[in-house]
Order: structure tokens, then sequence, then C-alpha cells
């Protein structure tokens, strides 16, 4: 394989910084959530990069139960967002300043 | 070959993950987010984790967003909230942390030197070698992680469905007292022009 670890390294950092910056800059719950989908699959990337490159299968497990955790906290996001539609409540994360210092 | 591959693939992960984060209505997000998730699921194959690889694309392009696409239609024109509506500063500030971000994962990993990558058997990355580590070294985390999807099951019925109900502020307390007032009254005075009408006709 002609690509070496430093490309997939690189890659993965520019994928996060990218969900970070749509975490930072959206104000639509539901996208917000997508950009975090973004972070964790770039750091899914950097976890199966460096199991190919030990040789072990370590990497790749931790990537499935990281899979796994993404889909739990998916689902409780979603469920807000739902229940922010059924009180009719604004989807805007600018809005929702009730706990606000 | 490999480099090839590497490349198209890097340039759609990061083409689409752009979309996601400038795209204003959230349907075209989900589905750049879904060509993401493939750009990287190719990446996976060409590191030889082939059941990561599939696991990503059942779990995350199949589960995970066939449920994000339904929120999406469900929620409608509701949860599309531009990129346009930051102050400028916040915009610039928000990229500037990203972009340092990036710049400092990139300088630190291009110094650094790494080994090779290791010599692999075909057994690499196969669903009998992942699910074998699973249940004997992972078994911890296994069921921990089964245990936290439950509770997200939960917690999504509970959200989804429980709950109670919006509380009234007094000002819609007042409202509905002084129209329920005003439709009891209305039904009474129709009852009273009834009975008259009635015993009217029953005089003539």
């Amino acid at each position: 394989m002609g690509v070496s670890l430093n490309f997939f390294l690189g890659l993965s950092a520019i994928l996060f910084s990218v969900g970070l910056v749509g975490v930072l800059l959206r104000r639509s719950p539901l996208t917000i959530l997508l950009s975090l989908e973004i972070m964790l699959n770039s750091v899914n990337l950097t976890l199966v990069a460096f199991s190919r490159e030990v040789g072990g299968s370590d990497g790749q497990v931790f990537a499935l139960i990281v899979m796994g955790i993404a889909a739990a906290e998916v689902v409780v996001g979603l469920g807000l967002v739902v229940a922010m539609t059924r009180r009719e409540m604004v989807l805007d994360t600018d809005e929702l300043r009730t706990l606000n210092g | 070959m490999g480099i090839v591959v590497f490349f198209l693939a890097a340039a759609a992960a990061i083409a689409t993950a752009v979309a996601v984060v400038a795209q204003r209505n959230p349907f075209v997000s989900a589905l750049a987010l879904l060509g993401n998730l493939v750009s990287l699921a190719v990446l996976m194959l060409l590191l030889e984790a082939q059941f990561v690889a599939i696991a990503q694309i059942i779990v995350y392009a199949g589960a995970v967003m066939v449920m994000f696409l339904f929120v999406i239609a469900y929620v409608g024109p509701r949860g599309e909230v531009g990129p346009g509506e930051r102050k400028p500063w916040q915009v610039w500030l928000a990229i500037l942390a990203g972009t340092l971000i990036a710049i400092e994962v990139i300088v630190v990993t291009y110094g650094a030197t790494f080994e090779d990558w290791a010599e692999i058997d075909g057994n690499y990355g196969s669903p009998a070698a992942i699910g074998q580590e699973l249940v004997t070294n992972y078994l911890l985390a296994f069921e921990v992680v089964s245990v936290i999807l439950f509770m997200g099951a939960v917690a999504g019925v509970i959200f989804g469905t429980g709950g109670r109900p919006r509380r009234l502020s007094n000002d819609e307390v007042l409202a509905k007292e002084t129209e329920s007032a005003e439709l009891r009254r209305r039904e009474a005075s129709r009852a009273v022009l009834d009975a008259t009408r009635e015993s009217m006709g029953e005089g003539s």
C-alpha cells in the first residue's frame, strides 16, 4: 500500500475540524447531531488506521463500540428533537436558554 | 493504485463533510453525510478492516441515517436554521478554531515517523477475528454497550411519546377560560332562543 499512516491521520484531523466547525456554527439541533456524527467517524478512521499499523484487532473493536454508543446518542438526540417538535418549541439552540447562566 | 483510491475517497469525504455543515436544508445535509459514511467505508476497506467497513454501511448508512431522515421528515421545514444567522465574528472564530485544531494535529503527526504497516494474514479484519476479540478480551465493553443501547431505546420512547404536556402560561389559561365562558354563554342563549322559538311555534 503506497499510502502512509500520516495521510490517514491528516484526513481524520481535517474531518474532525469540519465537524467541530459545524457544531459551533449551526443552530439547528438536527445539523448539530449530523456534525457530531462526522467527528465520531473521523475518530473511527483514526482507530482503524492505527489498528492496521500495529496489526491487531483492538482498534477495530474500539471502532465498533464507538459505533454502538453513537447510535444510542443519536436515539436520545432525535428523541429530544421529536419532543421539542411535539411541544411546538422552536428548533433553535439559541432559543433554548432556560438553563443559561 | 492504493494512493489513487485514497485521494479520491479523501476528497469525497472532505467535500461531503463540508456540504453537511454548509447546507441549509437538513435533508440535503443528511444525504451528504450518507456520502461521507460511504467514502469512509472505502477508506476502511483500504485499511483491510472489512468487517468494520461493512458494519459502518449497515449500521450507520442503513439504520442510523434512516432514523435521521425519518425525524427530518417528521419535523419538516421547522428544522431549517441557516448558517447565515450567526454573527460574522462568531463564524470567523469558529472557522479559526477548527483550522487551528486541524493544523495542530497535522503538524504533530507530520513530524512523527511511524513504522511501516504491519504484516498481516488473510484473517485480519474478518468477522471471525473481530467476533473472537469481542467475546473474549472485550466481553465487558460488549455487554456495557448492550446496556447503553437499551437505555437509549427506553429514553427514545419516553422522549418521543410520553412526558408531561406543555404547561400553559397565565395569559393562555386566562384566554382559554374566557373562551370557554364565551362558548357557554353563547350555548345558553342559543338554548333560550330555541326554547322560545319552540313555544312560539306551539302557540301559533
